[in-house]
């Protein structure tokens, strides 16, 4: 068979990936130009990131993470990352090789926080001590440990790797429900507010393939094993809809969240009610919280009491109540 | 040829005349979350595979955070 393989819609050099959203296929050069001109595009319209800014990435050996660090670094700013050891049994511990190696690779700078050393409990505990499902209690333990080293660190703002997809799943999940609140909070830039700092989203012009392209293209080694206690979870699945969707219909994912950004959230703003929330100060620990306790001291409490549990009983616990 | 799966990871044989597109519709999995990597080096959905070929077949789906 003596196929023609697709050319670069730029240079007409053999392409090594297809993009049926742009409706072309790209060399390895001007792909990646392309992830460059999206993510500046990103940074430019929600005003995420100057070069002054000290920026601290949220790094997790995955993907995303170490993408979108080495993007912001390839695009001439200044980032640190921060990995934590959630104690997710072997996932965590190569997840946490893969950051580390990544940083040493490139002489760039990762504070690491060990959750079961530095704060008694692991992520499997947690989610049985809290009887929540355990990305509810990674979620809520994250957040607090990722704003509190930002705070401390003296940096200005947090970096995630959220992409376009996951924004698009989270969209999906709340317009399931018409949840207004969490729709109207829904932003790629949350600004600095007392005791929390400044969060931004580069990455929210990206599919997930193209960053694993990316890093495929980049030489960067991730793990590609999914975390163990996502298995099953409605993210997963609203995922797999919006695909099934985009195959149909490429640019769908893009035009339904990127749309809702331009076109809903100018009439959605101020109805957050968080923004206008009273907030105290966290009696264990001094974060800003509604109650006595923040949701942080309150999950760390409890998984504290607990006896450890190993990920794995976690996990078949998960699959029976299925 | 040699197809190298994801989560669990896996190698199977594949025998037959395929293209990357063709090869993901053969097992069923959606192109917008996958990549295939053939010898090492990424290639777009119409690329022809070599029955000598090693393909990784790689999931960029991640779930929950
Ligand atoms: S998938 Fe869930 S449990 Fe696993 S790291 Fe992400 S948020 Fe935590
Ligand atoms: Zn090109
Ligand atoms: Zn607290």
């Amino acid at each position: 068979m003596a196929a023609v393989a697709s050319k670069c819609r730029v240079c007409k050099e053999p392409a090594v990936i297809d993009l049926p959203r742009h409706n072309a296929n790209f060399c390895a050069e001007h792909f990646l130009e392309l992830c460059r001109r999206q993510v500046v595009k990103a940074i430019e319209k929600f005003d995420m990131l100057s070069k002054d800014d000290r920026i601290l990435v949220a790094v997790s050996g995955g993907k995303d993470s170490l993408a979108v660090w080495d993007l912001l670094i390839d695009l001439g700013y200044q980032a640190d990352g921060l990995y934590i050891g959630l104690g997710i049994g072997e996932y965590s511990d190569v997840s946490g090789e893969y950051a580390k190696n990544f940083a040493a690779a490139r002489g760039l700078h990762l504070i690491t926080i060990d959750l079961r050393s530095e704060y008694g409990y692991d992520i499997p505990t947690a989610a049985k001590a809290t009887r929540r499902v355990p990305c509810s209690a990674c979620g809520t333990s994250k957040r607090h440990l990722f704003d509190k080293a930002a705070l401390d660190g003296g940096y200005t703002v947090l970096v995630t790797g959220h992409n376009l997809d996951d924004e698009a799943a989270v969209l999906f999940g709340n317009t399931l429900r018409w949840d207004v609140e969490y729709l109207s909070r829904q932003l790629p830039v949350l600004p600095a507010r007392n005791g929390f700092p400044k969060k931004v989203k580069p990455l929210v012009r990206l599919t997930e393939r193209e960053m694993a392209a990316w890093c495929v293209v980049r030489g960067i080694d991730y793990l590609v094993d999914e975390c163990p206690m996502a298995v099953g979870n409605k993210h997963l699945a609203y995922k797999a809809a919006l695909n099934a969707i985009e195959t149909e219909s490429p640019g769908s994912k893009a035009a339904f969240y990127l749309n809702v950004l331009d076109n809903m959230a100018p009439l959605l703003s101020g109805r957050s009610l968080a923004a206008g929330e009273e907030l105290g100060a966290c009696t264990e620990c001094g974060s800003p919280t509604t109650s006595d306790l923040c949701a942080f001291c309150r999950t760390a409490q409890k998984a504290r009491a607990h006896d450890p549990v190993p990920v794995e009983l976690v996990l078949s616990k998960g699959r029976r109540r299925r | 040829m040699k197809v190298l799966l994801r989560n669990p990871r896996r190698e199977i044989d594949i025998e037959g005349k395929y293209s990357v597109n063709s090869l993901l519709a053969h097992l069923d999995l959606p192109r917008e979350s996958h990549l295939v990597i053939r010898n090492g080096t990424l290639v777009p959905g119409d690329a022809a595979l070599a029955p000598d070929d090693t393909v990784e077949i790689r999931p960029v789906i991640s779930g929950g955070c």
